[in-house]
């Protein structure tokens, strides 16, 4: 009986005592001796950093042209035509905040998120609990590769598949027109555009949503269903009482995720409609910055318009952060 | 008696022994959801697949999309194959994931395994760096000056370097390299092998799962590489099939009468493309997430969660 600690002691001082003798000589080593040592560990990292440092770090600062009159033609090349061009402080921000265009779109963008959270959030959650109910694990299986597979699909063709089964010349409006109905318009109203790309969203990422719903489910602890069940809880308030409590922390992890994005309701999806349903419906900011920036060439003003942008998405999930404190959760980073 | 012995072992490895009769409307009930659920997905995947490989008599007779097979006529495929502007995207599209995916492997496996080691020197304001790119984000404009100043415009590297690291794949490698027992690397390091060897011969080999699902998020990034080839590439020979395919279902433009493009051979420049044509661009545009995904599936739950977990 009494074999089992005996041999269990030795074994943790022996791994006590080689992390002290680690931590210890590591603290010794001078900074040159750790260069020496860590070199190649360093260099592996540099061509990551490279790649950011030009292609993701420059343009961040590039934002500054925000609060330039930028003009490509003051020198040979962005960098000078950024050195050359005029400073006017706030002048395109006040710029944004005249323009009505601008405003639409913002309220576009924040009412499509509005719309999201109510239509398109829950489903993921559903789904999960709905797969997890089902007990064969082949058709779990066989379930859950089918619906992952349209998140592997680019836009372009979920549009295209949309505009195939439900636009005016596809398989729906063939159906109906065989049948001698007049096939309504679904893929071109602009009164109707916001159920079409939730549903497009819907279809392309709902079930890869649910990855994340299914792991934490996975990680409640099956005794307490059981526990539940010993005394005398159904089916649904198990589900109310340990199922749900179980993905809180989840779901309030991508709630702020979300809010964190209000401003981010995807780009290829509106550029690809936006000839289809008309500018008032389909104008977000990121199509926004993309027409005033690059079509019309109003580069500072496009900046500004996507600098807004990113401060707001900050503010905002720091924020939702916050409420996520205020409700006890842990959220995105904990508080300490 | 001798049936109820054989279905019940059976039934208890599927339900607790504590959980009650399923109802049948229950049953039904969830068949039903989740037959439409998967339906949803597949019916409009089997339309394009069957349709594509039917010819003009069959889709004439449907009056359009066909719903069942008739005939096996892959005559669209062998169109779109043999030259002309859809045979250029599917070879610029090819170019692209497979280069781009090696050099975004190769980059985001060095970085990973150089910041796995906690200890390193400035491995921690190495590691803020990279997380920082979560917060901070390059606007649209700026790097469209940026590219186009580097002169890829019209080059297909701005399709690929652009976008060649992702510090989301990097986070998820590096947390499955840290969870290698640390008494593994010590043991190579005691025989005497070098960083890289250490990485190639021991990590790499136990984390060929992790790998592959990061793997294929950079392929079909790459494939379906869209907004960039927009804002970088003008030229008609250098299109990516993304773009093909919505010059062609979205705008109903036909390759043929697209200015530098060549005419499809077989259909003569004022043909425009028949449907089958346009249904076997979509299902190239498919297929090959459809050939690797099968081999990653079964990785994702545990790629994803490590991300998710540990990043």
């Amino acid at each position: 009986m009494s074999a089992p600690p005996v041999a269990a002691e030795p074994q943790v001082a022996v791994k006590k005592a080689k992390k002290k003798v680690k931590v210890v000589s590591r603290q010794q080593l001078s900074f040159g001796q750790r260069l020496r040592r860590d070199w190649p560990l360093l260099l592996m990292c540099f061509p990551a950093m490279a790649l950011l440092l030009v292609f993701h770090y420059i343009p961040a600062l590039g934002n500054i042209i925000a609060f330039q009159d930028y003009n490509p033609f003051v020198g040979d090349n962005p960098l000078e035509a950024f050195l050359y061009s005029e400073w006017i402080g706030f002048g395109n921000f006040e710029y944004l905040f005249k323009t009505s265009a601008f405003w639409d779109s913002v309220i576009t963008t924040l009412s499509i998120t509005a719309f999201q959270l109510v239509f398109y959030f829950p489903i993921p959650i559903a789904l999960a609990v709905l797969l997890n109910s089902v007990l064969s694990p082949r058709i779990r299986s066989l379930v859950q590769s089918v619906v992952y597979l349209p998140h592997f699909f680019s836009w372009v063709l979920v549009v295209s598949l949309f505009q195939m089964m439900l636009g005016g010349a596809g398989l729906l409006a063939q159906t109906l027109r065989q049948a001698g109905y007049t096939p309504p318009e679904i893929m071109t109203n602009p009164d109707t555009f916001m159920f079409l790309i939730t549903s497009q969203a819907i279809w392309k990422d709902a079930g890869w949503g649910m990855i994340v719903f299914l792991a934490a489910l996975a990680a409640i602890d099956p005794s307490l269903y059981e526990a539940a069940a010993a005394d005398g809880a159904g089916r649904w308030r198990r589900m109310w009482h340990i199922t749900l409590p179980g993905l809180r922390s989840v779901i309030v992890l991508l709630l702020i995720l979300r809010l964190g994005d209000a401003l981010n309701v995807g780009f290829e999806q509106f550029v690809l409609q936006r000839e289809m349903v008309g500018r008032e419906a389909a104008e977000v900011v990121d199509t926004y910055v993309y027409y005033q920036g690059i079509a019309v060439q109003q580069w500072g003003v496009g900046a500004a318009a996507g600098l807004f942008k990113a401060a707001v998405g900050i503010l905002l999930i720091v924020g939702a952060n916050k409420l996520a404190h205020r409700f006890g959760e842990q959220g995105i980073y904990s508080k300490r | 008696m001798s049936a109820d012995t054989v279905v019940r072992p059976r039934r208890n490895t599927l339900r607790p022994v504590w959980e009650e009769q399923p109802s049948l409307l229950g049953q039904f009930g969830k068949g039903t959801i989740l037959t439409l659920v998967v339906a949803v997905v597949v019916v409009p995947l089997w339309v394009v697949v069957v349709t594509s490989l039917s010819s003009e008599k069959t889709i004439n007779d449907a009056g359009g999309y066909v719903f069942l097979p008739r005939e096996f006529n892959p005559s669209a495929y062998v169109v779109i194959f043999s030259g002309g502007q859809i045979t250029d995207a599917i070879l610029v599209s090819t170019i692209v994931t497979l280069a781009g995916t090696a050099l975004s492997l190769v980059v985001t496996v060095l970085a990973a395994y150089g910041l796995s080691r906690p200890g390193t020197l400035g491995h921690r304001p190495i590691l803020f760096y990279f997380l920082l790119t979560f917060l901070i984000y390059p606007g649209m404009i700026p790097s469209y000056l940026v590219v186009t100043g580097l002169g890829l415009k019209d080059n297909l590297l701005s399709l690929i370097l652009p976008t060649a690291i992702s510090a989301f794949n990097l986070v998820v490698l590096r947390a499955f390299f840290m969870s290698i027992p640390g008494e593994l690397y010590d043991s190579a390091r005691m025989d005497g092998a070098g960083e890289l060897r250490i990485l190639t011969r021991i990590v790499l080999p136990l984390s060929k799962a992790v790998t592959a699902v990061v793997g294929l998020f950079y392929a079909v990034g790459y494939w379906n590489a869209f907004f960039n080839a927009i804002l970088y590439i003008d030229r008609n020979d250098l299109q990516p099939v993304q773009r093909v395919l919505q010059q062609f279902i979205l705008a109903g433009q036909s390759p043929a009468s697209s200015g530098a493009s060549v005419a499809i051979p077989g259909l003569g420049s004022t043909v425009p493309p028949s449907l089958a044509i346009k249904m076997a661009v979509v299902v190239v545009t498919v297929v090959p997430a459809l050939i690797i995904y099968p081999f990653v599936q079964r990785h994702f739950t545990k790629g994803v969660i490590i991300g998710a977990v540990k990043g």
